[in-house]
């Protein structure tokens, strides 16, 4: 008999989540602890978590790990991963942490083309601090920060980190993914498991954006979350793999 | 051999095996002998795209076991603070080198000791304290670049190593220690979780009597490096009225000034401390029982000035001068205050005689 809803290896037990109803920080969890044993990494695994909603994910990941200052996580994994090249380094941050604070860090470590792996949660809003406007923030979304909706005029227009870095030589693997859906988490897992493998492999970098609702902020049903990551996030946010150099494809 | 370069090769025989950081005058050849020598010796090098990023790269590397090492100059170690911070708070070891120059802001790159405070007062946010390594000769930013690796260790902390402009372009004769590369193992370090247990390397701790325990345990650690790890040098002080305090580059210069004025009859001494944050306290008070006149020299307004008040506890007369800005200062002009003050305290003697 196969067991189907087996619990992850390196997904701790008996913790309550403190992540909201259908947030999508949870799902993502499961994907990367879930990875972690099917391809073997948990045991060389460390992972840099950031300042924001998912500084708790030590709470969950049954793997060692390193909370960065705000935005320093791709500069704290250079420096675990250039030490200790054996070891698999991964970050995983928020949308805020990766594209606002950790801009330049996050730029530079992929134009070095450093062999980390970064899980990208874009949530299109701080969740941490309680729903303010983030780099992602879409045109016209209202946040704590944009009660009149984000206006391009005094705000700026949503940053598309990855699609910029995706074209440095040094970034083999990009691809944006959606959790609005069974099938979107799917494409989560493969898009994260081709990320993985590119470092695995010792090709270079590799990241994974993630739309990810965060029913909290948006004021949504979890439901109606997954619909509007599917009807309003993804016309901005085309999901599709952005680059992939690994060489054969996936 | 340069300060600077002394800086690196000491670094690299004290089986440092990583280095991160960006350029800034006058500490560039450091970076630069260590993106030669380091790989050649089986380390990395990377020159990151700003000096906070290359703080959180020595909290990656330092996190792993592996000794590091970051330098820059005064406006590049603002940068680091919140780095230094998290470094004091996962209680990481790594060493720090300062090469002072003149501010505030951009300021310029002549040589100054105007962060003393900004190190011996944490400099970052938050509850801790750095162990601060002053050397006052290139031989002994060899020496002392050695044990400050081996103090970060010891106590899991970071530690900073503040020299200044002259001491990293200075040119000395400097002999090295015999290199080592054989440490206990750190249990802590990360590795991987492998077969064991997972950990994790934390400084949030939102629970505030935990983080309360957590600060009293630092403060414990503290109190320890405080007891076995302060330095200080004397100097010609046996028969000494009157003494200096000062500290690297300016202790230099007050040595200078003192062999000069003592050709004058003035009996003067020196105290210099070695070690900032832990400020030789004791020393001083130990002194004030038969010292009436201290006098401080800072290239700063007045910095280490406040760590001498507060050891003397008003017990003795403490002069200042001090040369900010990127002013070196005279052995003639240090000479000139201390010839002066002593008068001053003759005078006051006669008088109440
Ligand atoms: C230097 C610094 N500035 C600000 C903060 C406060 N802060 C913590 S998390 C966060 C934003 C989190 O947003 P994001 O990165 O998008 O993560 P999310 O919570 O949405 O997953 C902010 C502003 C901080 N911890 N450190
Ligand atoms: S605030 Fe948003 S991102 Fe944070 S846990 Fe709640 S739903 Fe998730
Ligand atoms: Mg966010």
């Amino acid at each position: 008999m196969k067991l189907l809803n087996k619990w992850p290896d390196y997904y701790k037990k008996d913790v309550a989540t403190h992540y909201c109803p259908g947030c999508g920080h949870g799902i993502v969890h499961r994907i990367v602890a879930e990875l972690m044993e099917e391809m073997d990494l948990g045991r060389r695994a460390i992972c840099v978590n950031p300042a924001g909603c998912a500084v708790l994910a030590y709470k969950y990941f049954d793997i060692d790990m390193i909370e960065s200052a705000h935005g320093r996580g791709t500069a704290i994994a250079t420096g675990v991963k250039r030490v200790k090249p054996e070891l698999f380094v991964f970050t995983y941050q928020g949308d805020g942490d990766l594209s606002a604070i950790g801009t330049a860090e996050t730029i530079h470590s992929a134009n070095r083309g450093e062999h980390i792996t970064v899980i990208f949660i874009n949530n299109a809003v701080y969740g941490m601090t309680g729903g303010q406007m983030a780099p992602t923030t879409l045109v016209g979304q209202r946040t704590t920060t944009t009660p009149g909706g984000r206006n391009p005029k005094f705000d700026g227009f949503p940053l598309h980190i990855t699609d910029v870095i995706a074209k440095f030589p040094g970034v083999i693997y990009a691809e944006r993914v959606a959790v609005n859906g069974p099938a979107g988490i799917q494409r989560t897992k493969r898009a994260i498991r081709n990320a993985f493998q590119v470092q695995v492999d010792g090709l270079g970098y590799s990241i994974v954006e993630v739309l990810s609702p965060c029913p909290t902020n948006w004021k949504m049903t979890p439901e109606d979350s997954f619909k509007w990551i599917t009807e309003v996030m993804a016309k901005e946010f085309v999901p599709g793999v952005l680059t992939d150099k690994r060489g054969g494809g996936d | 051999m340069s300060g600077n370069h002394t800086f690196g090769e000491a670094a690299i025989r004290a089986g440092c095996r990583s280095y991160f950081g960006y350029p800034i005058t006058p500490q560039n050849e450091l970076g630069e002998y260590m993106s030669e020598h380091l790989p050649a010796n089986g380390g990395v090098f990377v020159q990151s795209e700003s000096e906070t990023a290359a703080i959180n790269m020595v909290i990656g590397a330092a996190a792993t076991g592996t000794r590091v090492m970051t330098s820059s100059s005064s406006p590049g170690i603002s940068l680091k603070q919140e780095g230094i911070s998290f470094l004091a708070g996962f209680q990481l070891p790594a060493v720090i080198v300062n090469v002072m120059r003149g501010g505030p802001g951009l300021g310029n790159i002549a040589p100054a000791q105007g962060d003393y405070f900004q190190a011996t007062r944490g400099g970052g946010h938050g509850d801790y304290r750095t162990p601060v390594f002053a050397p006052g000769s290139v031989q002994e930013v060899a020496d002392l670049t050695r044990v400050a690796f081996d103090v970060a260790d010891r106590y899991r902390t970071p530690v900073m190593v503040l020299g200044d402009g002259m001491l990293g372009q200075m040119k000395e004769p400097v002999v090295f220690p015999e290199p080592i590369s054989d440490f206990p193992e750190k249990e802590w370090a990360l590795k991987g979780r492998g077969d064991g247990p997972s950990r994790y390397m934390a400084s949030l701790i939102l629970d505030p009597m935990e983080m309360e325990r957590h600060n009293w345990e630092l403060v414990r650690k503290y109190q320890v490096i405080a007891k076995n790890e302060t330095r200080y040098e004397e100097y010609m002080l046996d028969d000494a009225k009157i003494v200096a305090v000062a500290y690297g580059t300016t202790a230099r210069i007050a040595k200078a000034a003192i062999k000069r004025v003592r050709k004058e009859g003035v009996p003067a001494g020196l105290l210099r401390p070695i070690t900032l944050w832990p400020f030789p306290k004791e020393p001083l008070q130990n002194l004030a029982r038969r010292i009436e006149d201290f006098v401080v020299f800072e290239m700063s307004t007045g910095q280490m000035l406040e760590d001498v008040l507060l050891s003397l506890e008003g017990k003795a007369r403490v002069a200042f001068h001090g040369r900010p800005g990127g002013v070196v200062p005279t052995p003639v002009e240090f000479a000139r205050v201390l010839y002066r003050e002593y008068q001053r305290q003759m005078r006051v003697n006669n008088e109440t005689a």
